[in-house]
């Protein structure tokens, strides 16, 4: 089932810098009535920080959920690195970091405890380990802090903290489901800072969600705006805002594609909004 | 130990060659009971509040049971008889309610941390059960502590010593796995909070933790002779009493409780990765 194409992907991957990272073919999942991913179809290339925008409930965190692997398509098929979400999910997350929405560090443990346990579930050398988390923590400014309990750390300094742990293992495309939420200017600048860095210095591809339209158009290099489950609009930020006029903003382009596709309000669900505002909380 | 062989400063970012399967299976199981004790080592208070429960059933209930004559078998006094049993039950707390940690984990969102590292779902699982067993010791210090105040007759032999931890490590990690499948299927906290009450009690009283199954009536000793607990409470009454004996054959406990455990295990390892949904 793999075989060459896999192959030809991954070769591509490590020498030609417009390889496809992610390819995305009919992705659709179901739940219950309710479709929450529509035959998605999709392709991110190497090295590229691709935006995902959409109303809060229009399907972006459930299709990065099952390209991370958590969640099994109900058809269609991805491959994300070059292997298939669904016949090769345990190489898939071999090659993928990933910071999710909510928090995911542990605020019972230390920085250093929460990288030194990323690093031995993603089976990085005992001899390799220490060295690696030292230089996690220097790039990501966290190196006074290693040894303090996470809940105590400020929300930025958590962001990082996650991204530093999704990295460890050194991951070709890296997953970043609402990065700054919750934070303050100053904290959103500096993790956008190190996720440039990260894509600049090794050619990483990064596919990013965010809320934030001055972000999106600031530092992504393509963008998909999805609503209700399908890719309503894909291209630059540029391209985008020229489908809409002369002078557009990507919010107008948000509010001027979506409204053609319905009239109906967005705010996302109960269930939504309370994991939106804790994650906030959590982080603020 | 295999000598790293990387070049100096790669070019482009390569993925970790993955390690030999049952050694990176090792590494990522006590990589999860590990984060366990250091989160212990950070609050050690909470094993202090996790000693009231154990000093009440054995100062209160205890002293007074010890007044009646006949409950426990032989020339055992009361009390040693009820500590081997209260060690176990303590230790089933703490398990019982590892499945409120997992949801827990869940909403906050650590929980995929685990889900989306290359670690076998099995390996997660296993942790999570080693670190019952870790908390299952805690308690067991305490207890042992307590006893020897009370005056029990407790067996100090290092090997005995061993076997106790073994069963409390087995035991602790059988329970937990089950919270952790109950936790899977619930998925909030408020309706595991009701199971896991309904659940303990019969678990702690259909068992031979605070008197033989001798005083039973026929029925409720069947379900106690198929209570995991009470092959738990028949080794420590074994092991960590100097006049305790096993009703049952040491070699049948243990097989029963690894077998539990290993058949519990590979459900919730089924189960776990819905806890990513």
């Amino acid at each position: 089932m793999r075989g060459a194409l896999a192959d030809g992907l991954l070769m591509d991957a490590n020498t030609n810098k417009a390889a496809t990272a992610v390819e995305i073919t009919g992705l659709t999942r179901k739940f219950g009535e309710l479709i929450a991913v529509d035959a998605v179809t999709l392709s991110i290339r190497q090295g590229e920080i691709f935006g995902l925008i959409g109303p809060n409930g229009a399907g972006k965190s459930t299709l990065i959920k099952m390209l991370t692997t958590l969640l099994p398509p109900t058809s269609g098929s991805a491959r994300v690195a070059g292997f298939d979400i669904v016949s090769a999910p345990a190489e898939v997350r071999r090659h993928i970091g990933y910071v999710p929405q909510l928090l995911s560090a542990d605020g019972s443990l230390t920085g250093y405890e929460n990288l030194l346990l990323s690093a031995r579930l993603y089976g990085v050398p005992r001899a390799e380990r220490a060295e690696r988390i030292g230089r996690a923590l220097a790039r990501m400014g966290l190196n006074e802090a290693a040894g303090h309990l996470v809940s105590h750390y400020s929300g930025g300094m958590i962001r990082r903290l996650e991204i530093a742990q999704s990295l460890l293992h050194r991951p070709t495309v890296l997953f970043l489901d609402e990065p700054t939420v919750g934070l303050d200017p100053g904290a959103r600048e500096t993790v956008w800072e190190r996720v440039l860095d990260l894509r600049d210095r090794f050619n990483r591809t990064m596919i990013v969600t965010s809320h934030l339209m001055d972000e999106i158009n600031e530092f992504c290099d393509r963008i998909a705006l999805i609503d209700r489950g399908r890719i309503a609009a894909v291209g630059t930020a540029a391209e985008l805002k020229a489908r809409v006029g002369p002078g557009a903003t990507l919010d107008d382009v948000f509010i001027k594609l979506i409204a053609e596709e319905k009239e109906t309000e967005s705010g996302g669900s109960y269930g939504e909004v309370r994991r939106a505002r804790r994650a906030a909380r959590d982080h603020g | 130990m295999a000598k790293s062989d990387a070049p100096a400063a790669p070019p482009a970012i390569t993925a970790d060659r993955p390690p030999g399967r049952l050694e990176s299976f090792i590494t990522q199981t006590f990589a999860v009971a590990a984060a366990e004790v250091q989160k212990l080592r950070h609050d050690p208070i909470e094993l202090l509040t996790r000693a009231v429960q154990p000093v009440l059933w054995l100062m209160l209930f205890g002293e007074v049971m010890a007044q009646v004559r006949g409950v426990a078998p032989g020339n055992l006094p009361y009390l040693d008889f009820l500590s081997a049993g209260i060690l176990a039950q303590s230790a089933l707390f703490v398990a019982i309610f590892y499945g409120i940690s997992a949801i827990w984990e869940h909403d906050l969102g650590v929980l995929q941390r685990y889900l989306v590292s290359p670690a076998p779902r099995s390996a997660l699982v296993l942790g999570k059960a080693l670190s019952a067993g870790v908390r299952g010791l805690s308690q067991a210090v305490i207890v042992y502590v307590l006893a020897l105040i009370l005056g029990v007759g407790i067996d100090l032999n290092p090997l005995a010593i061993l076997g106790v931890a073994a069963a409390i490590v087995l035991g602790s990690g059988l329970f937990a796995t089950l919270s952790l499948i109950i936790a899977c299927i619930v998925k909030t906290r408020e309706r595991f909070m009701g199971i896991g009450q309904v659940l303990t009690m019969p678990i702690f009283f259909a068992s031979n933790a605070i008197y033989p199954l001798s005083l039973m009536p026929g029925w409720l000793r069947a379900v106690s002779h198929a209570n995991p607990l009470t092959y738990e409470v028949d080794i420590l009454r074994a092991l960590m009493l100097e006049k305790g004996a096993s009703e049952y054959g040491l070699p049948l406990d243990f097989a029963v409780l690894a077998a539990a455990t290993a058949a519990l295990v590979a459900v919730a390892a089924v189960m776990y990765r819905r806890m990513g949904y």
